[in-house]
């Protein structure tokens, strides 16, 4: 379904992404870790092109979507919904126009000027919001909404198109514990009812091992770590991050429970 | 800014060093500057046949002539007004139709010379250089040309004020550009939208309000330099204030309420754009 081949991306001298290889035969939810600078961003992003890649292949469906330009690069893009960490919608705009770019890609220029969009459309973006739970905010502007209110805001605009593949760059980064969880939540039921791929980058051990069905780790540009969540070990985590005996596995969580009592530490 | 301990490193001595070169330039461009305006006074009076300084006194002459002339026929000033106020309109007309325009290029020129925006990154240098030119470039001078191309009338004004306007108004628009949040546009780039889609949606929204300011602005600016251009035969109030200066003695009273006319339309325009400009900034973020 998805073969990233050799996928490497430099920047000037310093290579952000480096000889990236793994395989996935079918949609499932797919964890990204690693520290601050591996290159996980740098991936995602060229995954979806919002930044060309230097070298490598990255075939979907039998298409290398790499060699894709304009409207045919356009039309990927489309089938690759991205979420961010600061959300990125149109804080201006009301939730419900927000949610309705997902279907920029096939909406005509003019039409889009003149917020031409068709009521089924409208319609179908008030439904993805109720799924969500967040329809009551529907005629908000986005920016008046919470973090997590936002965040899902950018999922149902995700949603509106249709995608086989959601990306999600650190969704949770920027929220609470409660929210994150509720956005984690979203994602999964995502995957599990829709079936799409859900590859997302995430900052905590955790939440990779509690929503995830494979890990991937990388350090430096390169995947070090390939496998399920069982696998990964605190040993490989250590291994991941590049740290020593004191780390510990709460340093990289952001969970409810840790918040209400014990500290679950692992033993150094 | 050199970290080694080596050099002699007293701030206060740094300091006072820094101070005196800066006045040294000061003093050196303020006599520069003084040169240059007697030179220039000097040259004025040599090329006027008539003599700089001997003319001078004579300046107050003619308002002196108009006010002779106009305030006996004050009770025909209404009557003028009316007569010269399709002229205004006019005048008023092609400053509005040319600032419209010219924003619109100046919006799509601001965007494409716009690191992050552009659609062509590469070609950003050529669209900022194309905008320098057609600022630089006065009205009057395209005006001028024009009218020798294509006659008299208020097309050639038009065509001149946009031009300018476009150049003007886009570096400024660019300014504006600068400071726009990159993430809603990346946000749209991500779901596949087009160039126009990612600034209609992703960059307007949140220009608009210093867009329209700056536009105001330049309406104000436009509506003189209309007036002036009818002067050089591009038609509106200021052709029928050249007729009637050129006329002489016996017309100062129609010279003297269109004077009126335009001041007052200035005056009125001032005020009207300078309390929309302040009602926008005091919504302000929102
Ligand atoms: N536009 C850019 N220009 C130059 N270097 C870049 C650019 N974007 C990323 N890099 C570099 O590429 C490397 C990988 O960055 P990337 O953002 O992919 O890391 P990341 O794993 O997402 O980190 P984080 O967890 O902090 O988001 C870093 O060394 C970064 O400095
Ligand atoms: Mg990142």
């Amino acid at each position: 379904m998805l073969l990233v081949e050799n996928l490497t991306k430099s920047f000037g001298s310093n290579t952000a992404v480096d000889r990236m290889t793994f395989e996935v035969d079918r949609p499932m939810m797919i964890g990204i870790i690693g520290r601050s600078g591996a290159g996980k961003s740098t991936f995602l992003r060229m995954m979806n092109r919002m930044t060309p890649a230097s070298s490598g292949r990255l075939v979907f469906e039998g298409t290398d979507v790499l060699q894709l330009t304009g409207g045919g690069m356009r039309q990927w893009q489309s089938q690759c919904a991205m979420i961010f960490q600061q959300f990125n919608l149109v804080p201006r705009m009301d939730v419900v126009s927000n949610v309705l770019h997902g279907t920029l890609n096939r909406r005509s220029t003019l039409g889009t000027m003149f917020n031409l969009y068709p009521t089924e459309d409208i319609h179908k973006a008030i439904d993805i919001l109720d799924r969500l739970g967040i329809a009551d905010h529907a005629a908000k502007r986005a920016e008046a909404l919470s973090g997590g209110q936002q965040q899902r805001v950018a999922i149902a605009r995700a949603l509106m198109q249709d995608p086989k593949v959601i990306l999600a760059d650190e969704p949770i980064a920027s929220l609470d514990p409660m929210n994150a969880q509720i956005v984690m939540d979203a994602l999964r039921r995502i995957h599990d009812e829709d079936g799409r791929m859900v590859i997302a980058n995430l900052h905590t051990l955790d939440t990779a091992r509690r929503y995830c069905d494979r890990v991937i780790g990388m350090r430096d540009g390169r995947i070090v770590f390939d496998g399920s969540p069982a696998q990964l070990t605190v040993g490989v985590a250590r291994d991941i991050y590049g740290a020593d005996e004191t780390f510990s596995e709460s340093a990289t969580s952001t969970e409810i429970r840790e918040h209400t009592g014990h500290q679950a530490r692992v033993p150094a | 800014m050199s970290l080694s301990p080596n050099p002699p490193h007293d701030p206060r001595a740094n300091y006072i060093q820094m101070m005196q070169r800066k006045r040294l330039y000061g003093g050196l461009t303020m006599a520069i500057f003084a040169l240059l305006l007697v030179s220039g006074f000097m040259l004025a009076n040599d090329r006027n046949a008539g003599g700089f300084w001997s003319g001078l006194p004579h300046v107050l002459d003619f308002p002196a002539d108009v006010w002779a002339d106009a305030a006996p026929k004050v009770d025909q000033l209404p009557g003028h007004f009316l007569t010269f106020f399709p002229s205004l309109l006019e005048t008023i007309n092609i400053a509005a139709v040319s600032t419209l325009i010219g924003a619109a290029i100046a919006v799509v020129l601001s965007m494409l010379a716009t690191r992050g925006l552009a659609l062509w990154p590469r070609a950003i240098p050529v669209f900022r250089r194309a905008m320098d030119i057609m600022r630089a470039m006065p009205e009057i001078v395209i005006a001028l040309v024009l009218i020798f191309v294509l006659g008299g009338g208020p097309v050639p004004a038009m065509i001149a004020i946009t031009f300018h306007t476009a150049g003007a108004l886009g570096k400024l628009f660019s300014e504006v550009n600068e400071n726009a949040d990159l993430k809603p546009i990346e946000g749209l780039q991500s779901v596949g939208a087009g160039w126009v889609q990612r600034m209609w949606l992703g960059v307007i929204p949140q220009v608009a309000p210093n867009y329209f300011s700056y536009g105001l602005l330049r309406f104000e600016i436009n509506i003189r330099a209309s007036a002036i251009l009818g002067f050089v035969g591009a038609g509106g109030i200021g052709y029928e204030l050249k007729n009637a200066m050129s006329w002489g003695l016996g017309k100062f009273d129609e010279a003297a309420a269109i004077f009126i006319l335009l001041f007052l339309t200035i005056v009125v325009f001032d005020q009207l754009s300078s309390r929309v400009r302040q009602g926008l900034i005091h919504k302000g973020g929102h």
